[in-house]
């Protein structure tokens, strides 16, 4: 059948770089991947044993559109707590469908058609194809590795037209592990307020910042109004498959994002909702249990990788490492390509999240230390057998010229 | 310091260096570091966790609690600390509640720890009663759980 039926908006998103690599992996036995987007914790064993509980004690109604009263309460103090914003669990708080569902209520809730919403790059994979689906133009900003991929004010400025609507934020980053400290955001809060922007701030691994503590956007001076906080419990306490997730922000955006959640989800499950209660209220000490493991194997890949010659800057957050490649000559989907065949290691081609991510890739370090050691071994055989085989190439040439 | 007790606790076998990368230190730090924890006790030893019964060795488990009557000046340190001197014993504490120590014996059959409950810790005169709770099945030890090692299912590359 011809896909006459699908929409065009559809039809014109491309098919995604990972996916591609995805399927190439699934067709392997003995891969080490360190191309895995989520923690490799199970969910701690109380906050299951919530969920599990709730199932027991019969819970398994909808909730409020908003998501359960309770769990929204924790939500308000934790960022009371931790960032020393307000947000009212009447009205600006939404629970949903892991952070995915947020980004897209948030893009729908926001754009008319033809409005430009501003992407620094390397990014996550679904902002665009979203900000695509809800009829506005992603305009994507290239960030560079002399300072980290941290998008600057400036960058940002050079993009903004006369129909930029919002500006995306997703820091701690991936697939690069860049954070902007409160400095850079304060720059960028400037800017934002020159140009009247709305903007979307993925915080998901706010937890996992290491040597410094994370600054939510909307703490920044007169930001709050105009940001809609996106985060969820995927990443802090290993719930991805839960999937939960909030937004924070103003009465009318919430509000917004609200009308089209009530039709498109009614409401997050509720036995993953009975499960973040749990993990709010007494989540912690697992939770730092995990980030700091996620440190030491931080140093490790970080050191492991450098040595390798493979220059890799320090990422202060998430879990990711994102190496240079170009000291081999190679793309980044050679690279990772090459490095599965021949090595059985996945990594994701660095290129996958932006055009500025060629020559890099992404490493996650969210799998076991022992897994971590052996996968630079192996990086190291395969740059081994790839420098020879350059000379090989080369000399291979020159015979075929005689 | 606490940052290297915490991963020696959970892998022993791991080498200074790495703990150096781990940690930002320098590997004489750590190396130093740990020098310095074993000297003071702070590190007691370095030991194995097995699950005998899968290696095919038996042996038998008995939680022992006793009942002690103190005498004049000399307090539940000593008796303890004479029972802790017997190899059989693998554990003795003092505890709360009906009883006043209890003592983990590993024998290689039931007669062997009987006995031994029998003639060497029934007999001290301080020790006025005891009760033996032989071990039936372990299901954890030591922080390690013995069922089968949980996995999670991920799929190999996500986004």
């Amino acid at each position: 059948m011809p896909d006459k039926f699908v929409a065009e908006v559809v039809r014109n998103i491309p098919p995604s770089g990972i996916r591609k690599f995805f399927d190439l992996v699934l067709e392997m036995e003995g891969v080490i991947s360190l191309g895995v987007g989520e923690p490799d914790f199970v969910t701690p064993w109380h906050i299951r044993e919530a969920c599990i509980y709730s199932l027991e004690k019969g819970f398994t109604s909808y909730t409020s559109n908003l998501g359960l009263l309770e769990l929204r309460e924790l939500i308000s103090k934790s960022y009371k707590k931790d960032y020393n914003v307000d947000y009212n669990p009447q009205n600006q708080i939404l629970v949903t469908t892991g952070v995915s569902e947020a980004a897209d209520l948030a893009f729908r809730a926001i754009i008319n058609p033809g409005d430009e919403v501003i992407v620094p790059e390397p990014s996550y994979v679904s902002y665009k194809p979203s900000v695509s689906l809800a009829g506005g133009i992603p305009v994507p900003v290239r960030t560079n590795r002399e300072n980290e991929f941290r998008v600057t004010a400036e960058q940002i400025e050079k993009s903004v037209t006369k129909k930029t609507k919002a500006l995306v934020l997703s820091y701690p980053n991936n697939p690069t592990g860049s954070v902007l400290r409160r400095k850079d955001l304060e720059e960028i809060a400037v800017l934002v307020n020159e140009y009247d922007l709305a903007v979307i701030s993925d915080e998901v691994y706010c937890k996992l910042t290491y040597g410094g503590s994370h600054t939510c956007f909307s703490s920044i001076q007169g930001m709050k109004e105009r940001t809609i906080i996106l985060n969820g419990f995927s990443k802090s306490h290993a719930m991805t498959g839960l999937r939960l997730g909030f937004a924070t922000g103003c009465e009318d955006l919430i509000g917004a994002m609200t009308r089209i959640h009530q039709y498109a989800m009614l409401c997050a499950p509720i036995t993953a909702q009975m499960g973040a209660i749990e993990a709010l209220k007494n989540g912690n000490d697992e939770m730092e249990k995990m980030i700091r493991e996620y440190d030491r194997r931080r140093r490790l890949i970080v050191d492991g990788l450098n040595k390798l010659g493979l220059d890799c800057f320090e990422p202060k957050g998430a879990f990711y490492a994102f190496p240079s490649i170009k000291s081999t000559g190679m793309t980044s989907e050679e690279f990772a390509g090459g490095l599965l065949r021949e090595e059985k290691v996945a990594v994701v081609p660095g290129n996958v999240f932006g055009d500025c991510g060629e020559g890099h890739l992404r490493c996650s370090y969210a799998t076991s230390r022992e897994q971590l050691v052996e996968a630079l071994g192996r990086i190291e055989s395969y740059l081994d057998k790839v420098c020879c085989k350059v000379s090989v190439k080369s000399v291979s040439k020159n015979n075929s010229r005689r | 310091m606490k940052e290297i007790l915490d991963i020696l606790e959970n892998d022993p076998k791991i080498q200074p260096e790495e703990i150096a990368t781990m940690t930002g230190l320098t590997e004489a730090q750590v190396a130093s570091k740990i020098k310095e924890m074993e000297k003071k006790g702070i590190i007691r030893k370095y030991k194995t966790v097995i699950d005998w019964e899968k290696a095919g060795e038996e042996y038998v488990y008995a939680i022992i609690e006793l009942k002690v009557l103190l005498r004049s000046r000399t307090g539940y340190d000593a008796i303890a600390e004479r029972i802790a001197k017997f190899p059989e014993v693998v554990s003795v504490r003092l505890i709360s509640g009906g009883h006043d120590l209890s003592l983990t014996v590993r024998g290689k059959s039931m007669k062997e720890v009987a006995f031994f409950v029998a003639e060497k810790i029934a007999t001290l005169e301080q020790v006025q009663g005891t009760v033996t709770h032989f071990v039936l099945r372990t299901y954890k030890q030591d922080g390690d759980i013995l069922f089968e090692k949980e996995r999670s299912e991920r799929l190999p590359v996500s986004p």
